[in-house]
Parts: C-alpha cells; sequence; structure tokens
C-alpha cells in the first residue's frame, strides 16, 4: 500500500486523488489460519497488528459482525489517560499511553493524538485524599501526574466556576501527557497496518459457533462459513457474554450501556480535558469544536447501544455548575455504547477453559486509552502463553480473591 | 426510560424511583461451599442478550425489594413479581413465551 506523506499528498494532488487506493483489503475467508480474532475494534486490531509485528505471525484473521471500528471504538469519549491506583493496571495503562505517543509514526496513519492534558477535579475532601492517594502511588509506579491547587486548575481551565453552589472544586490530579486521540482513526490505521502485513480483516462475518476437539478450539463457525484456526482470540467487549457462551464458559461479566453526548460547534475554549467524577461528568472540547461530554452508566443489564434521557439531564446538570457558559449550547448527537463491566471494574486478558481460546475483555467503561497496550499484551499472552502485563488480568482471579480494585480508585467515569 | 410497577404497593414509575439490584433468582453459596460455586455465586452472571430476570427495589417509593423480567435488546418489561421466590412465576413464564416464541426458557 502507498505510504502517507507530505510528498504523497503533493503527487496525488496533481492527479485528482486518484491514486490513493484502498487502505485495507475486503478479501473472502480462506478454510484455515493460525489465529483468528474476533472483533475488528481497536482491542481486537491491535493484537493482530502485533502479532505480526512483535511476534511474526501474519497468517491471521480478524473477523467482525458488523463494520470495522462500529462499536465501542467509534462511541467512546477519546479520553487517554494513565492514573490508576493499581500497579498492574498503572503498568498497563501506561504502556498504552507510551505506545499512542509515536503511533501515528509507527503505522504511518495520522491518529490525531493530542497529549492535551487530562484533569481530574476533586470535588469533596474524600475524592482530594483519594487523589493524592494516586498522586504518591503513580510516582512510585513511574507514571507522571500532580495534585494541583484550584488556582492552578483555574489557569489551565479558564472556563471552570470553582464554587460551585455543591461542589466547589478543592484541586485536581493533574496527568499533562495524557490527552485525546481520534478513535476511528485508531481502528483504521491499525486495520491498514494489519491487511498491509497480509492479514484479512474480514467485516459482516458474524460468529455463531465456536468447534472444539479435546478440550481445545478448532474452528468458528460463521456466517461466510467454518473457519479453522490454531488459536482463536476472543476480543468483542459487550458481546463477550454470548461468544463465551458458545466456546462453553461463563464469565464475571455484564453488559451496561454508557453514553455520551456532543455540542454544537463552538470556538476553542477549553484545551485540556476535565472529568468531575464525583458529579459523574466529563468533558473535552474536539478538534471541530464540540463539546465531548461522557456521563456515567446505566445500573441495568443493557444490549441496546443507546442512551437514556435522564442520564444526558444528570450529567449535563452537573457540567452546567461547573462549566456555567455551556447552559444554552444545544447538544448535537447523543449515542451510547455496550460496556462489558467486571465485579472489580478490571479488564479480564486471560487464556480460558478452552485450550488455544484466549480471551480480553472487561475493560467497563474505559477501554478505548488501553487500545495499544492491550493488543501489546494480549499479542504477547497468545504468542507466548504468558506477558508480565496480563499476569494480574486472569479469568481465576475472582475465584482467588486476587481482585484489582479500580472501582474506587478510577471513579465511575473513565 | 423503563416504567415498572412495584408488586409490594401497587405505585406504576419511571426508572428513576427505583434502583437495579443485578440478577435474579441467584443460589446463594456461604462459608464451607466449593470454590467454584462461591465464585460463580459471587461473580458470575447470566448477562443474556433477550429475557433477564433481575432484581429492582423501590427506592423513592416503599423501599421493598421485588424481582422484574425484562428484554436487555428491546427493554420490554414482561412483568413484576414479589422477591419472595426462587423462579418465576408460570403467568410471567407464559406472558414471556407469548411474545418471545423461539425463548429458551427459564434454566
Amino acid at each position: 500500500m502507498p505510504r502517507y506523506s507530505a510528498f504523497a499528498i503533493a503527487r496525488e494532488a496533481f492527479r485528482q486523488h486518484k491514486g490513493w487506493g484502498e487502505a485495507w483489503k475486503s478479501p473472502e475467508p480462506r478454510d484455515h489460519y493460525d489465529v483468528v480474532i474476533v472483533g475488528a475494534g481497536g482491542h481486537g486490531l491491535a493484537t493482530a497488528y502485533y502479532l505480526g509485528h512483535r511476534f511474526g505471525i501474519r497468517n491471521v484473521a480478524v473477523i467482525e459482525k458488523g463494520w470495522l471500528g462500529g462499536g465501542n471504538t467509534g462511541r467512546n469519549t477519546t479520553i487517554i489517560r494513565s492514573n490508576y491506583l493499581q500497579d498492574p493496571s498503572a503498568a498497563i495503562y501506561e504502556k498504552s499511553r507510551a505506545l499512542y505517543e509515536t503511533l501515528s509514526q509507527q503505522l504511518n496513519y495520522n491518529i490525531m493524538f493530542s497529549p492535551r492534558g487530562v484533569m481530574m477535579l476533586a470535588q469533596t475532601e474524600h475524592e482530594k485524599r483519594g487523589y493524592l492517594r494516586t498522586e504518591r502511588a503513580n510516582a512510585l509506579q513511574g507514571v507522571d501526574t500532580r495534585f494541583i491547587s484550584p488556582a492552578e486548575v483555574k489557569k489551565l481551565v479558564p472556563i471552570i466556576n470553582l464554587d460551585g453552589p455543591r461542589y466547589p472544586v478543592l484541586g485536581a490530579l493533574w496527568q499533562a501527557r495524557a490527552g485525546t486521540a481520534r478513535h476511528d482513526a485508531v481502528a483504521w490505521g491499525y486495520a491498514r497496518a494489519c491487511s498491509d502485513m497480509g492479514m484479512h480483516v474480514i467485516e459482516q462475518c458474524a460468529v455463531t459457533g465456536v468447534e472444539s476437539a479435546g478440550g481445545e478450539v478448532t474452528a468458528v463457525n460463521t456466517t461466510k462459513g467454518t473457519i479453522g484456526c490454531k488459536k482463536l482470540g476472543i476480543v468483542v467487549a459487550g458481546h463477550s457474554g454470548a461468544l463465551a457462551d458458545m466456546a462453553g464458559f461463563r464469565l464475571p461479566v455484564e453488559s451496561v450501556a454508557l453514553q455520551a453526548l456532543v455540542s454544537e460547534p463552538i470556538k476553542p475554549c477549553m484545551d485540556v480535558v476535565v472529568m468531575a467524577n464525583t458529579v459523574h461528568g466529563y468533558m473535552s472540547q474536539s478538534d471541530k469544536g464540540e463539546m465531548v461530554i461522557g456521563g456515567g452508566a446505566d445500573g441495568f443489564n443493557n444490549y441496546t447501544q443507546r442512551g437514556s434521557w435522564h442520564h444526558v439531564e444528570e450529567t449535563v446538570r452537573a457540567l452546567v455548575e461547573t462549566f456555567p457558559m455551556i447552559s444554552r449550547l444545544k447538544m448535537l448527537r447523543q449515542w451510547g455504547g455496550i460496556v462489558d463491566m467486571t465485579g472489580d471494574r478490571s479488564p479480564i486478558i486471560s487464556k480460558t477453559p478452552l485450550g488455544n481460546c484466549f480471551i480480553n475483555c472487561g475493560w467497563g467503561t474505559g477501554g478505548f486509552k488501553a487500545t495499544p497496550g492491550s493488543g501489546w499484551a494480549m499479542a504477547e499472552l497468545m504468542a507466548k502463553g504468558h506477558s508480565p502485563l496480563t499476569d494480574a488480568f486472569t479469568l481465576s482471579r475472582f475465584r482467588e480473591g486476587r481482585f484489582i480494585d479500580e472501582s474506587v480508585a478510577a471513579g465511575v467515569a473513565h | 426510560m423503563l416504567l415498572l410497577t412495584c408488586p409490594c404497593c401497587g405505585v406504576t414509575a419511571e426508572e428513576t424511583e427505583f434502583a437495579p439490584g443485578g440478577e435474579a433468582h441467584l443460589k446463594r453459596f456461604g462459608p464451607g461451599s466449593a470454590d467454584e460455586d462461591y465464585e460463580s455465586y459471587m461473580f458470575n452472571r447470566k448477562n443474556p442478550r433477550g429475557v433477564h430476570f433481575e432484581r429492582w427495589r423501590h427506592a423513592y417509593g416503599c423501599g421493598k425489594w421485588f424481582l422484574a423480567a425484562r428484554d436487555t435488546v428491546m427493554l420490554e418489561v414482561f412483568g413484576t413479581y414479589p422477591a419472595q421466590t426462587t423462579e418465576p412465576p408460570a403467568e410471567i413464564v407464559e406472558k414471556i413465551k407469548a411474545r418471545r416464541p423461539d425463548w429458551e426458557g427459564y434454566a
């Protein structure tokens, strides 16, 4: 495939942009692959990419029920940060954030990574104490975060109201190297790089069953026929339960809807990401000028990829208190995604009871930021049967009581 | 927005008046049980794409727990019933079968 560069743009400008070609091929599936990955979202494609890039495993198919990156990859609020409390979380999220820094160059695809900084507001004394603890933990983990004063918050975010009626701002946990990226581009960039390595990215191909022999996976049944595989990776987020059911095991996962919305575009007014976890709202401004707003998740099991009105109201009400200037903004779009929540709010990247079948799920409300790190670790797990980044995230940790408790550390909003 | 009827006080209200409480009819495994059973009781959930039996609490009403049968894809509520049961009552099952002929049944 042609390399993207400034020179390429100039060259194509002289021939009416007819030479670009497809970014990735859409082949028909072969009968057998070394590795089949189910789910062509960011995590699935990243897994395939690092299998090829790091371990030379290129006889790989990534199969997808819908279209590429059409699930949670295209439905999140694009925030990238790594200020987690527990060591295993900090390790994988920091790896991910570091990979994002050079991902555009690595993939030769502009993912528009913007390390604009993420600020998590402390609006109660308890939250302040919690973030001070996280700051110390991050210092030990080598993650660059700092607890900043209300005055520093105001300097970074002039539109903020520090003296809100319910929850005044008492400070914030600031990660300067965190930021945002273009979420679709992450999936597209990985897909293009995978296709370039000769891997097959097969869209519109739903899995209907998993075949096994002697306790090991042998093939997946799909709407495009049976595809044999030596190893199978299930990377399907909210629909993990259904796939696990086909593979014959159960997961400690429940699916709920998480939603977000964007306002009409306005002039640049805020160049950092602000998260207010006490009041369940977070906001950033996209490159187009829209205010991107996210809120809390539904409490009940839900497979509808849409949000509910009262969550919008709750989120927006909280943000209007913190940012009075947005009170008259019109909201343009609102959408929901299905997130897979585990009991301890940490992901599962693990072998499964079925031999040579691996699962990567349970990212809950914070999967986008982990995309490269998740793929990096999952690929290592699938290739070598073991990865230092995934050791703590096993499926068996629930039985053994080795939880990675992030529901308190990270708040509800991710 | 879900509309739920509390079988305890008979009030029909929007979901904001209720608090969801997860999967219903879990069999409790306490101290002395096998690790697998305890893990399953604590963490493993059916999480079906379709008919789901779940617990709700009438948090801003009578405060009582009750159970509901609901579709997780269409958000249709088939009915609510008292919490003092170990499996869905026959009339709820009939109602679900009438609305979802291909439903596999409660197991």
